[in-house]
């Protein structure tokens, strides 16, 4: 419904539609619809994506190397991932299949403080008031401010690493959001003494802060074990990037897809090759597509990215802290894969100490002041990339011409890759805890708490999108609206 | 819910992300540790930072960020100018369309075909998305002053996070912002 309004007193017997417009706490625009039937119980649930944007066509034409200052507008929680992402592609399409050290340590200094600081974004500052204050706490109180007046400590982590990620943005290139560090073939600079001391001087205490952050996680987890083995979560396949030795990799890699009993699907995919193992099928009900895993099928294709992927999918994490806490959360498994759909905010705290302990690494790494930036090579046609962007696995895809202009580009981006995954979270949430129940903005929320466990980013998803509401409309059997509730 | 009006002791505050990145928002948080100054100072009431979703009382400030690119736009571009008693354009997206704008260089139909009936990893011959629950596009992305009166205009891609917060402090005071050139120039 397009009302900005929600009427939840009126209820009625008979089917009925849910809407909930706009979803919230997340970024973009998306909205849910529920359809139950004459006994109430669920029909379809679906998360429609509402916007379109078109950068896959709209980019044709521009020089290549304009490509990933322009592209980074694709988001800006993320704009880093579609920063390397597409200067990746490009390294190839220059003809540049390695840059040199210095480059490649600044390319992933950026990329370690980006993820640091877009998973602070999602666990403190939009999935905290659920975790912390209640799935159905007073809407009032359920944002990142009720956050901080009730637990003022877990305010100040979210500043301060947050704060943290974006220096080393701005220490690599230039500025917190939208930074310009990658040219093909390499980078424009390397890191300033001045800066590098800086961030030297604060890191320990920013590991500090994640370790704390997961000690209090782990005690949410305690507290709610069922909730949290059980809530919109199944069994699925995974895919990320791996290093060579299976370690996790966020920066460059090769695709690892596994099954739900943690078996290979694929391994050791090269970017170039994806359409030999990734199709996407386009619903006419959301802007944006679902891509599954060409082998399966699209039934049983689907799999999930992002936090838990990357530790579900990894031998191990190379370095120290991040490890420990690996195999603590593995535990939970059993010695099976973790496919709770709360737990990608667990991984995603592990994810964080892990970049900051890397971040920590690179700054004592004297490459990071060497003065060999750029290579160049002999011009191609064609290059594809991916990274582990902070919600999953990133790629880019360009042709470009012998005028240097982009000719194709496809983009899919990691919110899309779950496009599956939270329509089935939203559909075993419906099931689970709104059949035969009078439904209530604190109930509805619950739809929103299983979305935001995904961290959505919708701007990305559609490579069109914007934003994302959350609307709960109510239909009878004819389609015609009894209620809407849009969450106020 | 009943729409009555809280007398608030505090000036309101209210957001909205429509065709944009999400990157001016994230600005917002780039005052760092002045988000504590800002919970002080403000009360956020519609916003993506938080659950509530509809007006229910009049708000002092307004930040639009993003242009209009469909119909849902629109209508919430309209509902901020109707509730928000000082409305600001903030970024390049919100004045004049920003990167989304690029594609009014070409018709929407075009678009919509390289996406999803020409993208190279579609599987079959793909479906442009037509269901009743998704918004209609509009032909172009309009900036926000051509679908409502806006009051002031904060250049950047994104603004900084500092010239966020002085704008932001000289409305709330009450007071014409006067920016220094540093704080407002496109970089
Ligand atoms: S102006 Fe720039 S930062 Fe702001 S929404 Fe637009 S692209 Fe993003």
């Amino acid at each position: 419904m397009s009302d900005l309004h929600v009427d939840l007193e009126r209820t009625s017997p008979g089917p009925r539609k849910i809407v909930i417009d706009p979803v919230t706490r997340v970024e973009g625009h998306g909205k849910v619809t529920i359809r139950l039937n004459e006994a109430g119980e669920v029909e379809q649930a679906r998360f429609h994506v509402v916007e379109f944007r078109g950068f896959e066509r709209f980019i044709q034409g521009r020089m290549y190397w304009e490509v990933p200052v322009i592209v980074q507008r694709l988001c800006g929680i993320c704009p880093v991932s579609h920063h390397l992402c597409a200067a990746k592609a490009m390294d190839i399409v220059a003809g540049v299949d390695k840059i040199t050290p210095t480059a490649e340590k600044m390319r992933r200094l950026m990329h370690y403080g980006q993820v640091l600081q877009s998973n602070a974004v999602n666990f403190f500052h939009l999935a905290s008031p659920d975790l912390l204050l209640g799935f159905e706490s007073p809407v009032a109180q359920r944002n990142i401010i009720g956050v901080i007046e009730a637990f003022p400590e877990v305010g100040k982590w979210a500043i301060m690493i947050r704060k943290f990620g974006q220096l080393v943005i701005a220490a690599t290139g230039g500025r917190r959001i939208h930074p310009r560090l990658c040219i093909p073939g390499g980078v424009n600079q390397n890191l300033a003494v001045e800066n590098r001391d800086a961030l030297r001087a604060d890191v320990d205490q920013i590991i500090q802060w994640c370790c704390e952050a997961l000690e209090l996680h782990k005690r949410f987890v305690s507290a709610h074990h069922t909730l949290h083995e059980t809530f919109a979560s199944f069994p699925s396949n995974y895919m990320s990037l791996v290093g060579p030795d299976g370690a996790m990799e966020l920066y460059d890699g090769t695709l690892r897809a596994i099954d739900a009993a943690g078996a290979p699907i694929f391994e050791g995919v090269s970017p170039q090759a994806y359409r030999d193992y990734l199709i996407e099928e386009v619903r006419p009900w959301s802007y944006m597509k679902f891509p599954h895993i060409r082998s399966l099928g699209r039934e049983d294709g689907w799999y999930r990215v992002g936090p838990l992927a990357q530790i579900n999918c990894c031998a191990f994490i190379g370095t120290p802290i991040a490890e420990m806490a690996r195999k603590d959360f593995m535990a939970q498994g059993g010695g099976g894969l973790v496919h709770a759909t709360l737990a990608f905010h667990w991984a995603r705290v592990i994810s964080m100490i892990h970049c900051a302990e890397t971040i920590k690494q690179l700054l004592f790494d004297n490459d990071l002041q060497g003065t060999d930036l750029v290579v160049t090579g002999q011009r191609r046609p064609e290059g594809v990339a991916i990274v582990e962007a902070p919600r999953g696995t990133l790629l880019h895809h360009y042709q470009v011409d012998h005028n240097d202009q982009v000719t194709m580009a496809n983009l899919i981006v990691s919110t899309t890759n779950n496009n599956e995954a939270m329509n089935r979270s939203v559909t075993k949430v419906a099931i689970d805890d709104l059949t035969g129940h009078e439904i209530t903005e604190g109930l509805l929320n619950h739809i929103e708490v299983a979305i935001r466990a995904y961290d959505p980013c919708l701007s990305c998803a559609t490579h069109a999108l914007g934003d994302m509401p959350l609307v709960v409309t109510l239909e009878d059997a004819d389609g015609a609206v009894i209620a809407t509730k849009v969450k106020q | 819910m009943s729409a009555t009006l809280v007398k608030h002791a505090k000036p309101t505050l209210a957001t909205c992300a429509l065709t944009g990145c999400f990157g001016c928002h994230m600005s917002l948080l780039d005052i760092d540790e002045r988000i504590l100054e800002l919970v002080d100072l403000v009360d956020l009431d519609v916003s993506p930072f938080d659950d509530k979703k509809a007006f229910d009382r009049p708000v002092d400030v307004g930040f639009i960020e993003g242009g209009c690119s469909n119909e849902y736009n629109v209508r919430e571009l309209r509902e901020f100018r109707k509730h928000c008693r000082i409305l600001v354009s903030v970024g390049a997206c919100a004045i004049n369309g920003g990167v989304p704008a690029m594609r009014n260089t070409i018709s929407l139909r075009d678009c919509l075909d390289a996406v999803y009936l020409h993208g190279v990893s579609l599987q079959g011959d793909g479906v442009i998305p037509n269901d009743e629950d998704l918004p209609l596009l509009l032909d172009r992305v309009y900036p926000s002053h051509e679908v409502v009166k806006i009051d002031y205009f904060l250049p950047g891609c994104p603004p900084s996070g500092d010239a966020l917060w002085e704008g932001l402090k000289a409305l709330l005071i009450g007071n014409k912002p006067d920016l220094p050139y540093l704080l407002c120039k496109y970089e």
